[in-house]
């Protein structure tokens, strides 16, 4: 296996995952000063306006700041636990970008240079398993300051992630067996066809269109997952000072602070090449490497843009509500989809498409009436009712 | 083969470490930590034998989701201080040596015998895994595992319901403060 290295390899190797590694940096900085505008803008104000031209390099000056300021540690902290918590926020966030492809790629000095890190096999599952190990940095955040407000804030990120990550799985589930892949890859060749109406034939098959429910359900739990607003319940400033980070300064909040938005600019990434067709778009001959980079980087950036603007117009979810919404909405909405898509895929192949079509209609009428009695029952939140405590039925 | 016995051998001890530095702690909330570590070398075990599959699996259902709810109750429930030494069952302690020491020898006579699944040399992965790792696990899972599948995943479920119906007191109207709904 160990034969002579291939230097040029090795090295090309590196600098994609160095170039990678310094673009996400860079986005975050352009992504925090778009959001500060975008906002600022939506709230007639005028927001960031000193640093550089309109002010964007206001995000590299907070960093600055940050970066020379001193790092308190708490007395009552589990130091190494407390040092430790920022950096496995940071990392699972960056890691999940490997597997998103941007782009064809080039060929340098004879070697292909994809525009992805890694096409790994199980491209959507390396995606949850991240996003499962970024709760750590918010728990532990929360619970080595050995203080009260982020540690109620770490508990309650702990029972908001998992909740919604069996949300957003059941998003990606409905997708890949829609795609029949699971690497990204996959996904993104099978979102290369065009309609065959007529008319309709200069729009591509993107998965957005014949995967809409799975495209809500992702989306609503990446904001929850990535803690944005109107989820951003772990550190509710008006309940919680600033939840799980109310004890952090310097260079570790900064690096929470990057966190989040890195964990933002890859779910955003993740539904660009999920559901939006990826790095696909009209391609011309000139520069031809260059083109699918600009169609990710703009979906991107359209899909940013939502995110800001939920942030802008949403006020933030009362805590019952949040879990009610994820476990008793989202989740078995999203396990009727995921029947109905695998009926779809499957079914065709025996039933000609008529009687699958009757099938799967009258298929999920059934399961709808055989749960639905569930969802109905006694009135579930007490405060919602406003009316006396009920007791549980036993 | 190198790479995968380089592999080994900084996972493996790492692995011991964490194990047994788990055991040792006295933090409830460190010896979750260290768990998650011991869980994740078995995560990179699993993909030096060749499953990336089960690799993902082990970090999303146990690091990531299991050890999270580890970690949330020992935090709801606060128990930072200390664990107890005093015994509850009699003759615990012994009883725990005696059988530890019988699963040491076991686990010994296994290897050194050459029972079961050691006695046999690896199967070729590429091979195994053609057509993608998913495909090559569902096809021994949904064919000759079949049945004793379906059998644990219904034992989970009972299981999972069990646990729930334990779980749940009835709420009284003193106990409502704020959030009942959230507080199950």
């Amino acid at each position: 296996m160990l034969g002579a290295i291939d230097w040029v390899f090795w090295i090309l190797l590196v600098a994609r995952v160095v170039v990678v590694f310094a673009a996400l940096l860079l986005s975050v900085l352009l992504a925090i000063w778009i959001e500060r505008k975008v906002i600022a803008d939506m709230q007639t104000r005028i927001g960031p306006n000193r640093a550089g031209p309109a002010g964007v390099l206001i995000t590299l000056a907070d960093g600055i700041k940050l970066f020379f300021k001193e790092g308190v540690i708490p007395a009552a902290a589990s130091r190494p636990v407390f040092v430790i918590a920022p950096i496995l926020s940071l990392v699972p966030a960056f890691l999940a970008f490997a597997v998103i492809p941007f782009g064809t790629g080039v060929t340098l000095f004879g070697h292909p240079v994809p525009f992805q890190l890694a096409d790994l096999d199980i491209g959507i599952l390396w995606i949850l398993a991240m996003g499962s190990l970024a709760v750590y940095g918010v728990v532990l955040a929360g619970w080595s300051s050995g203080s009260n407000y982020p540690l109620l804030g770490a508990i309650r990120s702990s029972a908001q992630m998992i909740s919604y990550e069996v949300g957003m799985s059941l998003g990606l589930i409905a997708v890949l067996l829609y795609s029949g892949g699971i690497a990204m890859s996959e996904v993104v060749e099978v979102q290369a066809r065009h309609f065959d109406v007529t008319g309709l034939g200069w729009l591509p098959k993107w998965n957005v269109f014949f995967q809409l429910p799975a495209f809500l359900i992702y989306f609503i739990a990446a904001v929850a997952e990535t803690q944005r607003p109107p989820f951003d319940l772990p550190e509710a400033e008006t309940e919680l000072v600033a939840g799980y980070h109310t004890e952090y300064s310097g260079i570790k909040f900064a690096m929470f602070y990057l966190a989040e938005y890195v964990h933002t600019i890859t779910v955003s990434a993740v539904g660009v090449t999920l559901f939006l067709g990826g790095w696909r778009g009209p391609m011309f001959d000139f520069l031809p490497w260059l083109w699918p980079l600009v169609w990710f980087l703009l979906k991107l950036l359209i899909v940013i843009f939502v995110l800001v603007w939920i942030r802008a117009t949403l006020p933030r979810f009362r805590y019952d509500r949040l879990m009610n919404f994820g476990w008793k909405v989202l989740i078995p909405f999203g396990l009727l989809w995921i029947l109905i898509t695998a009926a779809y895929v499957q079914l065709p192949q025996t039933y000609s498409d008529l009687r699958a079509a009757l099938i799967i209609v009258s298929g999920t009428l059934a399961v709808v009436l055989l749960v639905s009695p569930l969802f109905v029952g006694p009135p579930r939140g007490v405060l919602d009712e406003g009316a006396a405590p009920t007791t549980r039925e036993p | 083969m190198n790479a995968d016995l380089v592999v080994f051998w900084v996972t493996a001890p790492l692995s011991v470490f964490a194990a047994v530095a788990m055991i040792l702690s006295r933090n409830a909330v460190h010896a979750a930590l260290w768990l998650i570590v011991n869980l994740f070398t078995l995560a990179v075990l699993f993909l030096v034998l060749g499953s990336p599959f089960l690799f993902v699996v082990q970090i999303i259902v146990y690091a990531g989701a299991i050890m999270v709810l580890f970690l949330f109750v020992i935090m709801l429930l606060g128990v930072d201080q200390q664990a107890s030494l005093r015994e509850t069952i009699r003759g615990q302690r012994w009883l725990a040596v005696v059988l530890g020491l019988g699963l040491v020898a076991e686990i010994f006579f296994a290897v050194r015998l050459g029972l079961g699944l050691s006695r046999g040399a690896l199967p070729d992965f590429a091979r195994v895994n053609e057509g993608g790792n998913i495909r090559a696990l569902a096809e021994v899972l949904f064919g000759p595992y079949f049945f004793p599948f379906e059998v644990t995943s219904i034992l989970l479920i009972v299981a999972a319901i069990g646990a729930m119906l334990h779980g749940r007191r009835r709420v009284q109207d003193e106990d409502v403060i704020d959030m009942p709904a959230a507080a199950e």
